[in-house]
């Protein structure tokens, strides 16, 4: 259990997807304009993280790792997919967003009309993909520990997000010199947020 | 039948280096295009490989523009980009061991690299092979100039080296010169590419933002 929230811990500040790694800066950019749209794709990103990264974590166990089809018949125990996992990730993650968008319609319309658009946009969300691969690649031992690093992730987007909206929406009152307006002036907000975040790697987990 | 090269071709190639550039114009592709620019080497194969995955991708979906059902478009493509990262990802691993190695993960993020599907949906889908052609090599051009300026001055300032060898004289650390290790960090990236952003809009002036 400790274990568990180490990574979900670790996974929110210290491997932050946004600081530490730049995964999914396009639709950062581009939707951090004010807070409201931006806590509502914060929170889809959470959802869809919760849900890929322990789906694609059976999926690579199970079908895509050297030797992990030997549970069909042993003969197909040497089978190596792994090249493979590219195109597997990519069609889980196109289609589980279809699947959150579906459930979520269900049972939840009032959350489903305000996270609205932002759901189809999010498979091509690379904090997405790149969750699924840092799982792949840190070989995470049970679905447990996958499934607390991709909701970690997720908030750590989230936070991410929703700090720099925060801040845009009040550097509209601020007189930034015009070259460096909107896009300039954001990338270097971030670069000064990420420094900031760097002081949580000293914490030993 | 107009010439190859024709002006309007040439501008599809020149565009995307400066006025229309994907990082920083149409902000696209940014999130790989950080991390990996600590060092030149990296960016450089990073740049190529996006360079073929872009080109011949763009080539793919316009050839098969006509064909493609437009409901299930973003399938489609997602598909032909995957099967190129997947081909670039086994060639890098067979003959660039190191490097695939240090770029990890990044190399299958070029699946999910917004330039890609933006190119894809924006130019490809309306336009016939060559200049499809000539606008992927012109945006991938675009997207590695800046890959390549961000890794020259983080490499030069955060380790004293181009390309792995070494530019600043011993007798410079000996005089007390110290590498600047901030530049290493990862929020580096983002500030010197700010920076880039404002030298770019002060020359540029219609490039500039309401706000």
């Amino acid at each position: 259990m400790e274990n568990l929230v180490n990574i979900f811990v670790k996974s929110i500040f210290i491997d932050n997807m946004i600081f530490a790694y730049f995964l999914g800066m396009c639709s950062y950019l581009a939707v951090s304009k004010t807070v409201k749209t931006s806590t509502g794709l914060g929170i889809a990103v959470i959802f869809v993280l919760g849900f890929t990264v322990p789906v694609d974590f059976l999926l690579q166990k199970y079908v895509l790792a050297e030797g992990a089809l030997a549970w069909l018949s042993p003969s197909l125990a040497d089978v190596d997919l792994s090249f493979l996992s590219f195109i597997m990730f990519i069609a889980i993650i196109a289609s589980m967003v279809q699947l959150v968008e579906m459930i979520i319609e269900k049972f939840s319309p009032a959350l489903y009309s305000s996270l609205g658009i932002f759901l189809p946009l999010i498979a091509v969300n690379c904090a997405i993909l790149g969750g699924s691969l840092f799982m792949q690649e840190r070989e995470y031992a049970n679905i447990a520990e996958a499934t607390s690093f991709g909701l970690g992730s997720g908030v750590g987007w989230f936070l991410a997000i929703v700090g720099i909206a925060a801040i845009r929406e009040k550097i509209k009152y601020s007189n930034v010199p015009a070259p460096l307006r909107g896009l300039g002036i954001t990338f270097i907000i971030t670069g000064l947020m990420g420094i900031a975040f760097m002081s949580f790697m000293g914490i030993k987990l | 039948m107009e010439p190859l090269f024709s002006t309007k071709n040439l501008k599809l190639l020149k565009e995307p280096l400066n006025d229309n550039n994907p990082i920083t114009v149409q902000v696209l592709g940014i999130c790989s295009a950080l991390a990996i620019t600590v060092q030149l080497k990296p960016s450089i194969v990073m740049a190529l490989s996006v360079l073929v995955v872009l080109a011949i991708s763009n080539v793919v979906i316009s050839l098969l523009r006509k064909m493609i059902p437009p409901r299930i478009r973003i399938i489609v493509q997602l598909v032909v980009i995957a099967a190129m990262v997947i081909l670039v990802d086994e060639v890098l691993q067979a003959y660039a061991y190191d490097v695939s190695k240090q770029l990890s993960v990044f190399v299958g993020l070029i699946i999910t690299n917004c330039i890609i599907m933006g190119r894809l949906e924006a130019f490809a889908m309306a336009n016939k092979p060559w200049p499809a052609f000539l606008d992927g090599i012109g945006n991938a051009a675009g997207y590695g100039v800046i890959l390549i300026i961000v890794a020259f001055f983080r490499e030069l300032l955060g380790s004293g080296t181009i390309y792995g060898l070494q530019v600043i004289p011993d007798s410079f650390y000996e005089a007390g010169y110290a590498n600047n290790g901030l530049m290493i960090l990862p929020p580096m990236a983002l500030v010197v590419v700010g920076l880039i952003i404002w030298i770019q809009r002060g020359k540029n002036q219609k490039l500039i933002e309401e706000n």
